[in-house]
């Protein structure tokens, strides 16, 4: 085959070591990960604990489906309280209306406030995904601020300002918190599952080209509105059914706290600190952010106090390493192991090959 | 195979292609030639469906496929490689090549497919899981042929193949391209390396102001007099080789 004459020119040097963990390593990884998060509300069972541990799955949901549009497709969405309160209405106004007690029947809820948010980003997303990168950021806000505005003046439907009020499960003691949650963790474990499969299926291909060049993706044959939309309704199912966690575990829905814009602000600075578009990004940061958040505010009592730690810590990271710590904690190990394959090749081989090619992109006009 | 006829495209800012009129027979190279700016690349977008023609038809084996979406020209058989940033940079080499098969619904045919390349492209293979932008310009050109090749096209359209490649890459894919065209396909390609690119073609088409000017054999064009004055920047007053349409277009 004639293009084997080029092999020398592409031959392997060492500068070129591709990382990735080797799949027993991150195999292993998961599952450990797994089983501490089980295990931890039995250690640990004091309800101050467990809470801060409900709220982390909650944010682990929404992080991850967040991620699965924003992170993947590159459009980033500052507005996707718009379906974590389209996920707490849901729930709310079904137990009210039809009665249903608080306890565990209202977590068959959840995939149903899921498929609403879904639902309901389908008309929204194809409206927004007409319009390009800092325009859609923009509108993603409106969109949510207008939500906010309807749950504030659809009173008969929402009671307005007076929120709605959940009943409460008889659960008690330390045991409250537990139900929330390990439905939560499955939760975020579906979550997880969805996020890895689409990240190796041709269609998580589609959305990567789409984020590097939505022109050049179309080129090649891709539907990029339809993508986007099955991308931004997915991530809507998510962060819905974290609404949907939500509303029964704090008892209440206010317009102020389900389209909240705050949300959006702790779900993109995590997603960004561990990790924009990769798999175990938004799954460190909401398990190191969310729980020193809420030790910040049990500590010092000022739930906004939060948002300023954020924002400085956002800054670092996109000073520091720009693309979140697992990137560039992996980047960091690559880099050794290619020192050490240097190293190694120097020995071996101790005069370079002299081949090399040409000058790259650079094109002459 | 392909036929191009009264074809008239632009920007917006009024036409770029100015009555393009072109054939691209079965099994043949046919390389287009011209100055910058003759609307060569312009022409290989409306072909491949990422710019709509304002006038004219393109016929590829007998269906009309002008003004139609990027996925049905791919899907009629044509593919193209772009004049430059083709891959994904942040993608890996394995990725940008299945990408190519983007079309293909079938996972065996897909799996069966990209072996088929990476037989052909050892780089494929070689590079799988690195990020397609730490390659050099020569190992990306390779990339990308190897992934136009994923949908099996019958015709693979390139524009300047050899553009920043040092001669040692560019002879190499030159190589790959003569060997696409002995496995049965048809290749249209934009030089502007005149000698090469027409040296490597059986059919040779001189573009200039959004016209063909000039067509023949890749040598008899490569030999024909008034080459020599457009590369000199002057322009062509006389058609000479088999140009038809080029004394058309003056009498308009
Ligand atoms: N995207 C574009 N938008 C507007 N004008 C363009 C664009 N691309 C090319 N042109 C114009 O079209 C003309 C032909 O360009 P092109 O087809 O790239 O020429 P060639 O490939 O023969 O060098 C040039 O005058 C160029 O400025
Ligand atoms: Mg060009």
């Amino acid at each position: 085959m004639t293009a084997t004459e080029i092999a020398p020119v592409g031959a392997a040097s060492p500068q070129h070591v591709p990382y990735r963990p080797p799949r027993a390593v991150r195999y292993g990884a998961t599952a450990g990960l797994l089983v501490l998060l089980i295990a931890f509300p039995l250690v640990l069972p004091n309800p101050t604990v467990t809470s801060i541990g409900v709220f982390t799955m909650i944010y682990l949901i929404a992080a991850i489906g967040w991620n699965i549009f924003s992170g993947y497709s590159g459009y980033i969405s500052i507005g996707h309280a718009a379906y974590y309160g389209i996920g707490q209405y849901t729930v709310a106004l079904i137990t009210i209306h039809a009665h249903l007690p608080g306890g565990w029947g209202l977590f068959g809820l959840l995939p149903v406030a899921g498929v609403v948010s879904a639902l309901a980003s389908i008309p929204i997303g194809f409206l927004l995904l007409r319009v390009r990168r800092h325009t859609f950021i923009v509108l993603t806000i409106a969109i949510m601020f207008i939500l906010q505005l309807l749950a504030f003046n659809l009173t008969r439907f929402t009671n307005g300002s007076g929120g709605l009020t959940m009943p409460f499960p008889t659960w008690t003691g330390n045991f409250f918190n537990m139900p929330f949650y390990y439905v939560g963790l499955l939760a975020a474990v579906v979550a997880g599952a969805a996020a890895w499969w689409i990240r190796r299926s041709k269609y998580g291909l589609g959305l990567f080209a789409i984020r590097d060049d939505e022109e050049r993706a179309r080129g090649l044959g891709i539907k990029v509105t339809r993508s986007k939309l099955i991308a931004y309704a997915a991530s809507a199912f998510f962060v819905g059914i974290a609404g949907g966690l939500y509303a029964p575990f704090v008892g209440s829905v206010y317009p102020q706290f389900a389209f909240d814009p705050t949300f959006d602000l702790a779900v993109a600075v995590l997603v960004f600190v561990g990790g924009i578009g990769t798999l175990s990004g938004p799954v460190l940061g909401a398990l190191v952010l969310i729980p020193l958040q809420q030790y910040f505010y049990l500590q010092f009592g000022n739930a906004n106090l939060y948002l300023i730690a954020y924002g400085v810590l956002f800054i670092l990271i996109l000073r520091l390493l720009p693309g979140g710590i697992v990137p560039g904690v992996t980047s960091a190990w690559r880099a050794r192991l290619v020192a050490r394959a240097r190293a190694r090749q120097e020995d071996t081989r101790p005069e370079d090959t002299g081949l090399k090619d040409d000058a790259g992109q650079k094109g002459r006009a | 195979m392909l036929t191009i006829a009264g074809l008239f495209a632009g920007y917006g800012g009024g036409d770029v292609l100015r009555g393009v009129d072109l054939t691209v027979a079965q099994g043949s190279i046919t390389c287009v030639v011209g100055p910058n700016g003759a609307g060569k690349s312009t022409l290989l977008k409306v072909i491949s469906g990422l710019l709509r023609p304002r006038l004219g038809t393109i016929t590829f084996r007998d269906a009309p496929i002008g003004g139609a979406s990027p996925r049905r020209v791919l899907e009629a058989g044509i593919v193209q490689v772009m004049q430059s940033r083709n891959l994904f940079p942040d993608l890996t080499v394995r990725q940008n090549v299945e990408i190519g098969g983007y079309l293909i619904k079938d996972q065996a045919l897909l799996r069966r497919r990209l072996d088929e390349v990476s037989d052909q492209f050892p780089i494929v293979r070689e590079r799988a899981g690195e990020r397609a932008g730490q390659l050099s310009g020569g190992q990306q050109r390779m990339v990308e042929l190897a992934r136009a090749l994923m949908l099996d096209p019958a015709l693979v359209v390139l524009d300047e193949p050899s553009m920043g490649l040092e001669p040692r890459a560019a002879a190499a894919m030159y190589a790959s391209v003569r060997n696409m065209a002995q496995t049965g396909r048809s290749i249209l390609l934009v030089e502007q390396n005149v000698r090469a690119g027409l040296e490597l073609a059986t059919h040779g088409v001189v573009m200039e102001t959004g016209r063909v000017r000039l067509e023949g054999t890749g040598t008899e064009v490569l030999a024909h007099p008034q080459m020599r004055a457009l590369y000199l920047g002057g322009t062509i007053e006389e058609s000479g080789v088999t140009d038809q349409e080029a004394a058309q277009e003056k009498t308009r």
